[in-house]
């Protein structure tokens, strides 16, 4: 059965409709490597039961000649997005018990086409970390390891779950979503690939709310192929959310195996960091050579405030969620702890119901809009953004098709990293290459590029214009083809 | 900017989280780390530089002014930790 588990989103699709197997068999052999797998703790909820009933759905579908995109393929699905009747609390103690009385769009599209749900995923809780330690249900370990070591890394964050979970194949792809890097970080510390899709892609409804200017849902796949696949079912204009963008989604998998030649690559001289490790370098350097090599041309740019989009970030992102996150006050939904009155009892709630990282973003978020500062930070932070995006806007204009950078300053570290959890700056530069693409509501693809001295997978980002995703994949899967696909060995079960 | 005691106190009482006496120099410290580093962005000129409102320029969509949806308050009071006739229940705030 481990043969099923090895096959792509679109080398089953094919199987599947050919008559080769069933889904409930490619079903049933997920479900015993989700059990299997429990060490990892990818999955925080399993649902095995509801995956047989969507399989069997899908085996009368195939034999009806009925069958969709994305037939009988088993999904796992992050713990953000709300699933009808199933455990939904974007990894918090604070939504303790919530199961959504509807569906999000993005899911509720994944099953129109056929997909199977496996389960819920583990993630930073409310999207905010890059470590995947933020999680009330605790830490997802890396599916790789370093070299001749045991000792356990993290996913990246926040979708540590889903990167995991596609790395080890435990699922065949899995939802996302990306605020600051929150695909393309766990995508590139796991080995798989993850875009991020322009801002207003993909309908928000239903996707439990960090920063609703910079939030987008995307897929994390195991290969370039396999992403486009996920984000052409996911994509959609959405009368439940303004900001999703009515123009129609493109079949992104003709643009896979499109050549490169006389495409305008785009180098920022900006994202060469003092101090960064020469795997990361020499892989850079890697990856404008093989593009060179397609034929691509590769073209010097400068993107001048690359710098301060990462403390400009840490403005708009805590300020917007300390505001979406107002809801949770132990009324509606979720955690109640007892007060003597009613503001003891939404402080108590949210005091005990959110975690450190959360609090403290609430905080900051808090701050930065109170009265007399509001000026002073949330403007201008914006105003920074506005100059970042101008930045890229210029570069598009000067002819570039796609900005190619590293996706992470450093390979996947170690759960628990004492650097890291003393201060919460140094986790948050995680993010320092891919934050920008938010700031600009750009789309970004992570693809994965070579293995560092130890072993350990490293990404390469691929940025693009608005809505041009297609260009993404196309030069994605140049890379791929060059740099081959990475598996780690599994000592998990 | 930086914050004190006084303030990390305040900004916990409008984010409505209780944090005990203990917890204030901490926060003060890991708050005023972050802050420090955000000042950075004092550096970037931005006059005449107009605030991002949307990212993505997108046409507000509009629908008719009618309601759409509703009418199943036992789903929306659902997962309420308390609730009662599909009411919300909540501590007394009149006397």
């Amino acid at each position: 059965m481990s043969d099923l588990l090895n096959l792509t989103i679109a080398q089953a699709r094919d199987a599947l409709s050919t008559g080769q197997f069933k889904a409930s068999e490619l079903t049933e052999a997920y479900i015993g490597a989700v059990e299997a797998a429990r060490s990892l703790n990818a999955y925080i909820v399993e649902t095995p039961d509801k995956a047989r009933e969507m399989a069997a759905a899908s085996d009368e579908r195939i034999a009806r000649g009925e069958a969709g995109p994305l037939e009988g393929i088993p999904l796992g699905i992050k713990d953000l997005f709300a699933t009808e009747g199933v455990h939904t609390q974007a990894c918090s103690h604070i939504l303790d018990q919530f199961k959504p009385a509807y569906e999000s769009t993005v899911t509720a599209n994944l099953w129109a086409d056929g997909a199977v749900m496996l389960g819920k995923l583990n993630m930073d809780e409310f999207a905010m970390g890059s470590s995947n330690e933020t999680s009330y249900y605790g830490p997802v370990k890396n599916p790789w390891r370093a070299k001749g070591s045991n000792a356990d890394l993290v996913p990246g964050g926040s979708s540590g779950g889903s990167a995991a979970a596609v790395a080890a194949h435990i699922c065949a792809g899995a939802t996302a979503t990306d605020t600051g890097g929150s695909i393309r970080q766990p995508a590139a510390f796991t080995g798989t690939v993850g875009i991020k899709p322009t801002y207003g892609r993909v309908s928000r409804w239903g996707t439990v709310a960090f920063a609703s200017s910079l939030d987008q849902a995307g897929p994390i796949a195991r290969d370039v192929r396999d992403a486009a696949i996920l984000l052409k079912s996911i994509a959609s204009v959405d009368p439940k959310d303004t900001t999703s963008v009515d123009m129609e989604v493109p079949d992104y998998e003709t643009a896979i195996g499109k050549s490169v030649k006389g495409m305008k690559i785009g180098i920022p001289a900006e994202y060469r960091m003092d101090g960064m490790p020469d795997d990361i370098e020499a892989l850079w350097q890697k990856g404008i050579d093989w593009l060179r090599d397609a034929g691509a041309e590769i073209v010097n740019i400068s993107l001048p405030h690359t710098k301060y989009a990462l403390p400009a970030y840490y403005i708009v992102a805590p300020a917007e969620a300390s505001s979406n996150l107002a809801r949770y006050d132990g009324v509606r939904y979720g955690l109640r702890v007892p007060g003597d009155d009613i503001v003891a009892m939404y402080e108590n709630t949210r005091a005990e119901g959110f975690g450190a990282e959360v609090r403290r973003r609430i905080m900051i978020g808090t701050y930065v809009l109170s009265a007399g500062y509001y000026d002073a930070y949330y403007v201008k932070a914006q105003k920074v953004r506005t100059l970042i995006k101008r930045d890229f806007e210029m570069s598009f204009a000067d002819g570039v098709d796609a900005i190619l950078t590293p996706a992470t300053p450093s390979a996947a570290f170690g759960v628990a990293d004492q650097d890291m959890s003393a201060d919460p700056v140094k986790m948050y530069l995680n993010d320092i290459f891919t934050v920008t693409v938010n700031m600009a509501g750009l789309p970004g693809i992570a693809v994965p590029a070579g293995l560092d001295a130890k072993g350990l997978p490293l990404g390469l980002q691929l940025i693009g214009k608005p809505f041009d995703e297609a260009t993404l994949f196309q030069v994605g899967k140049v890379i791929e083809d060059q740099a081959g696909s990475f598996q780690p060995d599994k000592w998990w079960s | 900017m930086s914050v004190d005691q006084a303030t990390v106190r305040r900004i916990a009482r409008l984010a409505r989280i209780r944090i005990s006496d203990n917890e204030v120099p901490k926060l003060e410290g890991e708050l005023n780390h972050i802050l420090g580093w955000i000042e950075m962005l004092g550096e970037v000129d931005t006059d005449n530089v107009e605030p991002m409102t949307s990212v993505v320029e997108n046409k507000m969509r509009l629908r008719a002014d009618k309601a759409n949806d509703g009418g199943y308050p036992e789903r929306v009071t659902g997962n309420a930790p308390a609730s009662d006739d599909n009411f919300f229940m909540v501590p007394k705030v009149v006397e």
